[in-house]
């Protein structure tokens, strides 16, 4: 499982979770995990998914995503995870 | 489960306090170009960087896109050129910078040679040829071994690079000496150091190894901010839990880059590398410490501190630690150094004392361009010697600026900064340098 840490940060507006999860779903990646709050009007969003499904390499899905992250306003960025379980376990 | 807070540690790490891999250096081994006629080996080099490092640039920026950390400089070091250069070693010294562009690196270390003991024929041909390959290739690095603990210092070799580091800067002059920044002269060089501009491929080294260099002086910094005021026990075991996730995330890149280019890893180089940007200096994790300015009292003992937490912190986080690993103190490359020099606070001399319990050594110190030969060979005996008494590297990066004075200000430009230009102590000690021979080795080299 090519497991990967999409954020999403920016001020709160409507359809945030749904445009990222449609696009998410057209590309047929998986969810894991969310989540997700609001300090003083500014959104933060974490999301762990699988990126198997998507046979795309990882570039192809992150220009996917940026195409998204102009619509809504928003500052999106993809990474792996590997780099959270290097740094933070043993 | 990573939690929210681990995960917003490591994107800030990244973001705000400038966290980067700092190299991906390619050891390539050239020993079977070696030819007897220069073009022959020139054409044979080439072709080996450029089909070896075929996709080193690609590989770093697709790592670095998918794991959201910047890998700033991708570079390849190579077998010492006075190795297999068995005539003229300029044709492959321009190979070499042809090669390194070509492929996309930013710097190719190992135009160099190593004569701690003393110099072969190819040796003298190489360090001869040095200024004229420095000024007129871009590319490329040179690094010079004059001493180790095991064979002394070779007081010939010292006395010759004073005058080659002069001729250098002599030929470089419209850029301030830059020139002199790609050159380095060692004592106890190592064979795996990604860092330039000391890298080469050493004899003990593979066909071709991946080395990574890791960085994070800010990330250091900010993790002292949380634990000012406190003991000094609890600001090594910080800096120690900050060094290990740094160095986590280095074996993690190194193992990716060599899956991915099919090349055995080599080793992480556990080194905190600052740059001339705020917020990414050495000095500043000194200062944070308590000192109002670098050079002040307790800096050799703040830096003591560091150079030690770091090399605990990161050795348990990678299965192959090498290279330099220590925190690198260069003047012109870390603004802390910088404006301690400039208020007067730091000087050569307490320079000199730091690198008893630092990385490397003097680096990338801009001097009077009228200073003499033999004061740079004295400055590089000196520093040779705590090299080779203290089982430890040093090196000798130094400018001695054309047409600058004490005071000035030199410019060499992005990574390399910019430098105020240093007095130095001119007492003679001609008689001294010209003397020549050899330093014996120490006690220390008879460990058997």
């Amino acid at each position: 499982m090519t497991k990967a840490l999409i954020s999403v940060t920016g001020l709160d507006t409507t359809g945030i979770i749904a445009r990222i999860s449609t696009k998410l779903y057209e590309l047929n990646i998986n969810i894991l995990d969310i989540t997700q709050t609001i300090l003083g009007g500014y959104f933060t969003m974490m999301m762990v998914v699988d990126l198997d499904g998507a046979h795309m390499e990882f570039d192809k899905i992150n220009q996917h995503l940026q195409t998204v992250s102009e619509q809504i306003g928003m500052t999106v960025h993809m990474q792996r995870m590997d780099i959270f379980d290097a740094m933070h376990r043993i | 489960m990573i939690e929210t807070g681990e995960i917003l540690q490591t994107m800030r790490m990244i973001q705000e306090e400038n966290f980067d891999i700092r190299t991906i250096t390619l050891g390539i081994n050239l020993l079977d170009c070696s030819h007897p006629d220069p073009a022959e080996c020139a054409a044979r080099v080439y072709d080996r960087i450029c089909r070896k490092a075929e996709n080193l640039v690609a590989v770093g920026n697709a790592i670095e896109s998918e794991f959201g950390i910047p890998i700033v400089n991708k570079r390849i070091s190579v077998t010492p050129v006075s190795w297999i250069a068995q005539n003229d070693p300029r044709p492959v010294a321009f190979a070499l910078d042809r090669a390194a562009k070509e492929v996309g690196v930013n710097f190719l270390g190992g135009y160099s040679a190593l004569m701690h003991k003393g110099a072969t024929n190819a040796d003298e041909r190489l360090i001869a040829s040095v200024p004229e390959v420095l000024s007129q290739t871009e590319r490329l690095c040179s690094s010079i071994n004059v001493a180790s603990t095991r064979a002394g210092i070779n007081m010939n070799a010292v006395r010759e690079m004073g005058t080659i580091i002069k001729e250098t800067a002599a030929l470089t002059a419209d850029s301030d000496g830059l020139g002199c920044a790609k050159l380095v002269v060692f004592a106890n060089a190592v064979e795996d150091n990604p860092f330039m501009a000391g890298a080469f491929c050493g004899p003990g080294e593979p066909e071709c190894a991946i080395n990574v260099g890791v960085s994070g002086p800010g990330v250091v910094k900010a993790a002292l901010e949380s634990v000012r005021g406190e003991p000094f026990d609890i600001v090594a075991e910080t800096i120690k839990r900050t060094a290990f996730k740094i160095t986590r995330v280095g074996q993690l890149v190194a193992r990716e880059a060599s899956q991915r280019l099919h090349i055995p890893f080599g080793i992480v180089d556990l080194s905190l590398a600052p740059t001339p940007a705020r917020g990414d200096s050495v000095a500043h994790i000194l200062q944070e410490m308590g000192l109002e300015m670098t050079g002040a009292a307790g800096t050799t003992a703040a830096l003591a501190l560091l150079n030690d937490a770091v090399k605990k912190g990161g050795i348990m986080a990678s299965n192959h630690v090498g290279g330099l690993s220590g925190a690198f103190i260069p003047v012109s490359e870390d603004i802390g150094m910088i404006e301690a020099v400039s208020a007067g606070a730091l000087t050569l001399e307490k320079l000199e004392a730091m690198t008893c319990v630092c990385s490397v050594g003097l680096d990338m110190i801009a001097v009077p361009g009228d200073t003499p030969a033999e004061v740079i060979s004295g400055i590089i005996a000196d520093e040779a010697a705590i090299g080779m008494i203290n089982n430890k590297t040093t090196a000798v990066r130094i400018i001695p600026a054309p047409g600058k004075k004490a005071g000035d200000r030199v410019e060499f430009g992005g990574l390399l900064g910019f430098a105020p230009v240093m007095p130095v102590n001119t007492f003679g000690n001609g008689d001294f340098i010209a003397r020549g021979g050899r330093i014996p080795a120490p006690l220390q080299a008879l460990r058997n």
